[in-house]
């Protein structure tokens, strides 16, 4: 049920970017998703690939500082209040979340979250007590 | 293993005559030969009769680096040129360079010098002596090479740079000791370590190091990831080259070898000599070089005297490891700022890898310190408050030690510029008229 994210260390100069996915390119790596969280001198680039292990690979022997970080991916209904009602979830049972970004690809009545939250494996397991759909890696890889 | 234990372990009464008949040498030789020492000396009225007593040594004025370059390049020999088989000279990236020239008596004194360090290394005949300092004018390599020669150890003249090369070379011919800076010591511990090469592929089994000032984390760093033991060497070619002072196994302060020079440690402002255990600027006498003697040579070092006996049995005084160089030193807002400081910082705290460079601006009329380091593969993670935790808690250390605010910045691994010699810790913007 969890996702393996390719997180990034990231300086905030010119080129640094197009460096990354033009190493991901060459290794023919397909991004899902990503988000970069940032400050005024480092930024963190977080990646959902179709193959995690190589794109690992791959930005450590060019250099990049990588780490592997597990992460969910949940459907949510397309609706209003469709966060919100995840979100009660989650907050009933204390969980706290670091973040969340969007997947772009979606189902015609769902929408794709990836949240990176506190003990996830208590997370998985009260989202789907509550019907949630949580997405296996498999599934958001070869999406 | 003391290589010359008469003269390394001499009683210090006995050590004391032996120098006082040597500086008398050495100052007749400099007043009958050089016209620039004579004239000083008769400035201030005096001749080598007054040198009567090592104290005397104090009436004499001080020589400093714009002295060397003022007699650009041969005005300090105290030998016809037909007599100096060697020179060896600065970069001179800020003016002539220095020139320093060696007699044929003047590199056997040097070997047998450097042989004296490489036996604190531990090295003998056995050894494999890798001289990764750079060979030519730069008196690092050929110095290192010659003392290794004399112990009658077994030589890699490869000099500094080709990293590659080095750590296969290094494999390949079953190096035991390596000679270089301590930078470039810890790039070929990356670089190694990246290599996936296994420990016991190696026989390396010490360093010495030297060129630059380095601190005791530092030590620790370079002795865990190349499993060696490290030992400081000091020397400038003003004075000799490497072979002035080397630290023995005990590592607790670097024996100046007492034979060869004179050691002073004084007040950099004031210029008074200050007694042994006090903090301050080095400065040498040389007291059996022919061809290029100083006399009283302001080195710009820091460091500390101690004359206590030292367990190894050597009686040559210790100088403590050099903390940093009065033209290292940048005043920030006031306040003196050593690249050391911040690497000891840096090593302690081990949130980072131990490469680093101080950037110094002035914005309007207030300087900054930006002090960048590279973030480690261990340390990182992806959320970004632990990122800006790691940069907090260097800032703090950095403040207290300091007492200046630091701006810590976290950039990219091998983003910091690799030495294959001295390191450059320091980038000052600032445009001073």
């Amino acid at each position: 049920m969890k996702v393996q994210q390719i997180s990034v260390f990231l300086e905030n100069k010119s080129g640094r970017l197009a460096t990354l996915t033009r190493t991901l390119a060459n290794e023919n790596i397909n991004i899902r998703a990503l988000s970069i969280a940032d400050t005024t001198d480092f930024g963190i680039l977080r990646l959902i690939v179709d193959k995690p292990d190589a794109a690992y690979l791959a930005l450590k022997r060019s250099g990049f500082t990588v780490s592997e970080t597990s992460v969910i991916a949940v459907a949510i209904p397309d609706h209003p209040g469709g966060l919100a009602g995840i979100m009660d979830v989650l907050a009933g049972a204390k969980i706290n979340i670091e973040y969340l970004y969007a997947l772009p690809e979606k189902t015609p009545d769902k929408a794709l979250v990836i949240f990176r939250v506190e003990r996830l494996d208590d997370a998985i397991q009260v989202l789907q007590s509550h019907g949630i759909g949580v997405l296996k890696g498999e599934e958001v890889y070869g999406l | 293993m003391i290589w010359n234990r008469p003269m390394e372990s001499m009683k210090r009464a006995d050590l004391e005559k032996l120098q006082l008949e040597r500086l008398k040498k050495t100052v007749e030789r400099v007043y009958h030969n050089v016209p620039a020492y004579r004239e000083k000396m008769q400035a201030a009225g005096l001749t080598p009769m007054d040198m009567q007593s090592l104290e005397d040594l104090r009436r004499l004025p001080f020589t400093v680096k714009q002295d060397l370059r003022d007699h650009y390049p041969f005005g300090l020999f105290a030998s016809p040129m037909r007599d100096i088989v060697r020179l060896h000279a600065s970069s001179g990236t800020t003016g002539n360079p220095i020139v320093v020239g060696y007699t044929r008596r003047d590199l056997d004194n040097w070997s047998e010098l450097m042989a004296r360090t490489l036996t604190c290394a531990g090295a003998n005949a056995d050894s494999v002596v890798q001289v990764g300092y750079g060979y030519g004018l730069f008196t690092g390599g050929l110095g290192a090479h010659y003392g290794a020669e004399k112990v009658g150890a077994t030589v890699v003249p490869i000099s500094g740079g080709n990293t590659k090369r080095q750590i296969k070379l290094m494999q390949d011919f079953g190096t035991t000791i390596l000679a270089c800076t301590p930078s470039y010591a810890l790039f070929l511990a990356e670089t190694l370590q990246e290599s996936g090469i296994p420990r016991d592929k190696l026989r390396l089994k010490a360093g010495i190091f030297g060129a630059e000032p380095w601190t005791e984390e530092m030590r620790r760093e370079l002795e865990y990831r190349l499993q060696i033991t490290a030992i400081d060497i000091y020397g400038l070619s003003e004075v000799m080259g490497p072979g002035v002072a080397s630290e023995c196994p005990v590592k607790n302060g670097l024996h100046i070898f007492e034979d060869h020079f004179i050691p002073e440690i004084i007040d950099p402002v004031t210029e008074e000599p200050l007694p042994y255990g006090e903090k301050g600027e080095l400065v040498f006498t040389t007291i059996t070089k022919e061809g290029f003697p100083v006399i009283r040579y302001r080195t710009r070092d820091i460091s500390v005297l101690h004359v206590e006996p030292c367990a190894c049995g050597r009686t040559h005084v210790r100088m403590s490891k050099v903390s940093g160089r009065t033209d290292d030193m940048v005043i920030i807002r006031g306040v003196n700022v050593f690249p050391s400081q911040v690497e000891s910082v840096l090593l302690s705290l081990g949130l980072t890898e131990p490469h680093y460079v101080l950037v110094i601006d002035r914005v309007g009329t207030l300087d900054t310190l930006e002090v960048w380091v590279e973030v480690s593969e261990k340390m990182f993670s992806d959320e970004i408050r632990s990122m800006e935790r790691i940069e907090r808690t260097i800032q703090r250390e950095l403040e207290s030690l300091l007492g200046l605010t630091a701006r810590v910045r976290l950039v990219e691994p091998k983003s910091i510029e690799r030495s294959e010699g001295k390191a450059k810790r320091v980038i000052d913007r600032r445009k001073l008229s």
